[in-house]
């Protein structure tokens, strides 16, 4: 059992925990992630870690609500335990001191940007961030950036803060203005992924990507979180979940992470409690690009 | 006058033939998850210990990988003996009720058996799950008497056949066992890959709780090599650590399209269904509802794979395998009862594409026909395509059986234990020693992808080795592994 000792919402259907996980605090890596399950009918699913202590054995997650597993956790507080957490999984991100790091996030992929851009203003890069988001109110963990980088720029897609569009949007006039970027590192909505790597490599910015597919253990056994990264087939569990963006078929992550989807969408909707009848459009992948 | 001939031994014995056991209908198990043999009832299980001539150079005993007396416990099962039965299969075989029902016992045991040359061979796995079963529910497990703590500590990774035969060895010696699991529940393959029908949930929790009752104590969610390293293993002092993380990394197929939506491998579709309740009322994960779907391999897992569709999606399932009928490697019974249960099997056909549709989901499979060249280095005759042959398999899921390979989170993550070009660990065929001291491996992570009686083989050979090893260290060393 993982007791919670916080739970704070920090956007809309984002949601912000610390939980006790003694050993996977003790061991986390910026671009690491854990499984949990938070109740014994319930999925085993990946979440992102953002933060370790590792002095009073807690980790921070953060969790956008988008199907049954992620509905029921937003209900869950101080007090309440998550049954399982397990990790830390995947390979740490790989950091050098590249120079100028360019990263690039949209929506929740702040949550796991952020370690790694910790990580590499500590390896001597100047960093500098994109977020987008799609409205102002969903902006999370701004601050958290603006510490850790030498520059951040902001894009909605409302035009509600920062510059109105996309975060290529952001990237290219960066670019225009003649600032230069050694490297770059991609998170967010797949679609997002898709069109940030396609701009970097016309940019000729070599780039990562940290990928999100559907996972049962983690732990390379199922073959879920299969992808194809230069006509080769890996396991982002156990070889990821970083990979070469200007590598990754993107258009095959999409399909493949929209496997369940009518079936998420359908026990959603049998969800007792009203207040967890969300609707379908909360599914993350079409936001924000 | 011919009578005075024949010796009277040999005209005493009646050859009967082998007890039945009784089944579940096919038509209505494709609709539950219940076991499908119902087992011997006492007097099936004593006419069938009867056939058994006790031969005094019993042959059977030597195709079992854990040596149980064979002769000896149908002996005392002919004699009503069933308690003194369920402690001669105890005493060499921590697992007797798994093994009576998933050892390829027509291959092991009762091949050797002398009645089989000309007749048919006793039911030697038949009668191991008798006595096990019976064991079971007559509460009439023994616990040993567990000798003085030695104060060793064994740190085992992975909770499969091979983790719980080391496991239950070395804490019958008196040592402290921690048995550390990746998942969130016992016993591995046991539960995430061999379906209920096969291996009732009821059995294996029996079984581990007796586990449970020889002191072992059970680490869930622990990932030895990412949560904690062998090294930390030892720093907390642990004498001695056995590696049996088994063969869990799905092969895949190799052709365009095995990424598509509908492509499971076998790892997966079962894990869904059989660890994560995926199909039944109240359980979160999905899983999807096929409508036709093509299961790619011949062996158990394949097996296990379509029976479980044809059950969760009550369509039509077809196996396609690249050699005959005389190679396919999966136990007789369960293909008997794929047969059985209405699985097509369309044999001697290779996959060469999974073709999808515009929203990059499974539609069909393109195959083709396979002829039989020369046997290859499997001494199993090699397949061969027959030019245009090609043909297209309508489907809306692909289950991929071909096979895993060796887990890869320990090789990699442990300095000094050496590996494999397969990435199977090596380590000594006799004893289980890795090339780093105090760490011993077995089961499918040594061999490559096997059967659960050949991981407990392996297990009772570490367990002895590792006994005789742990007893040369001092006490006091905190850290046994040392220096080296």
């Amino acid at each position: 059992m993982h007791p919670l000792h916080s739970h704070r919402v920090l956007a809309e259907k984002i949601h912000e925990f610390w939980v006790e996980a003694p050993l996977v605090a003790r061991k986390y890596r910026a671009g690491q992630f854990v499984i949990v399950r938070t109740h014994d009918r319930g999925e085993r699913i990946p979440l992102t870690v953002v933060q370790a202590d590792a002095a009073n054995g807690r980790i921070r997650l953060i969790v956008q609500e988008a199907g049954k597993a992620t509905a029921l956790m937003a209900k869950f507080g101080p007090g309440d335990s998550f049954l399982d957490v397990v990790g830390p999984l995947g390979k740490p991100t790989h950091i050098e001191n590249w120079g100028n790091l360019i990263a690039v996030c949209g929506g929740v992929g702040a949550a796991p940007l952020l370690p790694i851009v910790k990580a590499a203003a500590e390896a001597g890069n100047n960093v500098f961030a994109v977020i987008g988001a799609r409205s102002k109110d969903l902006m999370i963990l701004e601050d958290e950036f603006r510490a850790a980088c030498k520059d951040v720029r902001i894009s909605t897609d409302d035009g509600t803060y920062g510059m109105k569009g996309f975060v290529t949007d952001v990237l290219r006039k960066w670019v225009e203005e003649g600032q230069k970027f050694h490297e770059a590192i991609i998170v967010g909505p797949v679609v997002m992924m898709k069109v940030a790597a396609a701009l970097t490599k016309d940019l000729g910015i070599p780039s990562l990507a940290s990928l999100n597919p559907i996972m049962v253990d983690g732990t390379g056994m199922c073959g879920g979180c299969r992808v194809t990264v230069h006509g080769k087939t890996f396991f982002a569990c156990v070889d990821g979940p970083e990979f070469d963006a200007h590598g990754v078929d993107f258009q095959e992550l999409i399909l493949r992470n929209q496997a369940y989807r009518d079936q998420e969408m359908r026990q959603l909707e049998h969800m007792a409690d009203d207040e967890c009848k969300l609707e379908a459009q909360l599914h993350g992948e079409k936001s924000h690009v | 006058m011919s009578e005075e001939v024949t010796t009277p031994k040999k005209a005493k014995r009646e050859r009967k033939p082998r007890e039945k056991m009784p089944e579940q209908a096919p038509e209505a198990r494709i609709h539950n998850f219940d076991e499908v043999p119902f087992g011997y009832t006492e007097q099936q299980a004593v006419a069938e210990a009867e056939r058994c001539i006790i031969c005094k150079k019993p042959k059977c005993v030597d195709g079992c990988p854990v040596n149980i007396d064979i002769p000896k416990f149908i002996a005392q099962i002919r004699d009503g003996d069933f308690l003194g039965a369920a402690r001669t299969v105890r005493s060499t075989n921590s697992l007797p009720a798994i093994c009576g029902r998933v050892c390829p016992q027509a291959d092991q045991c009762e091949v050797l058996c002398v009645e089989g040359i000309k007749y048919e061979p006793v039911a030697i796995g038949n009668l191991e799950r008798f006595i096990a079963d019976w064991e079971l529910a007559n509460d009439a497990i023994e616990i040993p008497a567990i000798p003085p703590p030695t104060g060793y500590r064994i740190a085992v990774v992975g909770s499969g056949p091979a983790g719980l035969t080391v496991a239950g060895d070395m804490a019958k010696l008196g040592h402290e066992v921690t048995i550390y699991e990746a998942l969130h529940r016992p016993s591995g393959v046991l539960v995430y890959g061999i379906p209920e029908f096969r291996l009732p949930r009821s059995v294996v929790a029996k079984e581990i709780d007796y586990i449970r009752q020889l002191g072992v104590k059970f680490v869930y969610d622990v990932i030895i090599g990412v949560t904690i390293t062998v090294d930390e293993l030892f720093e907390q002092g642990y004498h001695a650590v056995f590696i049996g993380t088994g063969a869990g990394l799905p092969k895949m197929m190799k052709v365009p399209g095995e990424n598509l939506v509908g492509v499971y491998s076998a790892n997966e579709f079962l894990t869904r269904v059989n660890l994560m309740g995926a199909s039944r009322e109240g359980y979160d994960t999905p899983i999807r509802f096929a409508k036709h779907t093509v299961v790619v391999g011949g062996g158990n897992t394949a097996m296990d794979a379509a029976r479980v569709s044809l059950r969760v999606s009550g369509n039509p399932v077809t196996l396609v395998y690249r050699r005959s009928m005389e190679e396919i490697p999966a136990r007789r019974e369960e293909i008997h009862h794929a047969v059985e249960e209405g699985i097509k099997f369309d044999l001697l056909v290779a996959p060469l594409e999974v073709i999808g549709d515009d929203k990059g989901q499974v539609k069909a499979i393109k195959c083709i026909r396979m002829g039989l060249g020369e046997p290859d280095d499997s001494g199993r005759r090699r397949p061969v395509p027959i030019e245009g042959s090609e043909f297209i398999i309508d489907c809306d899921t692909v289950i991929v059986a071909i096979g895993n390979s060796p887990n890869p989170i320990i090789p990699r993550n442990t300095p000094g234990i050496e590996s494999s070009k397969w990435g199977t660990i090596v380590a000594d065929e006799e004893t289980g020693a890795t090339s780093r001291r105090g760490v011993y491996a077995g089961g499918d992570i040594v061999s490559g992808a096997a059967t659960v009686i050949l991981a407990m083989g392996a297990g009772r050979k570490a367990a002895t080795a590792m006994d005789a090893y742990v007893r040369t260290l001092p006490l006091t060393r905190r850290n046994p592994y040392g220096d080296t």
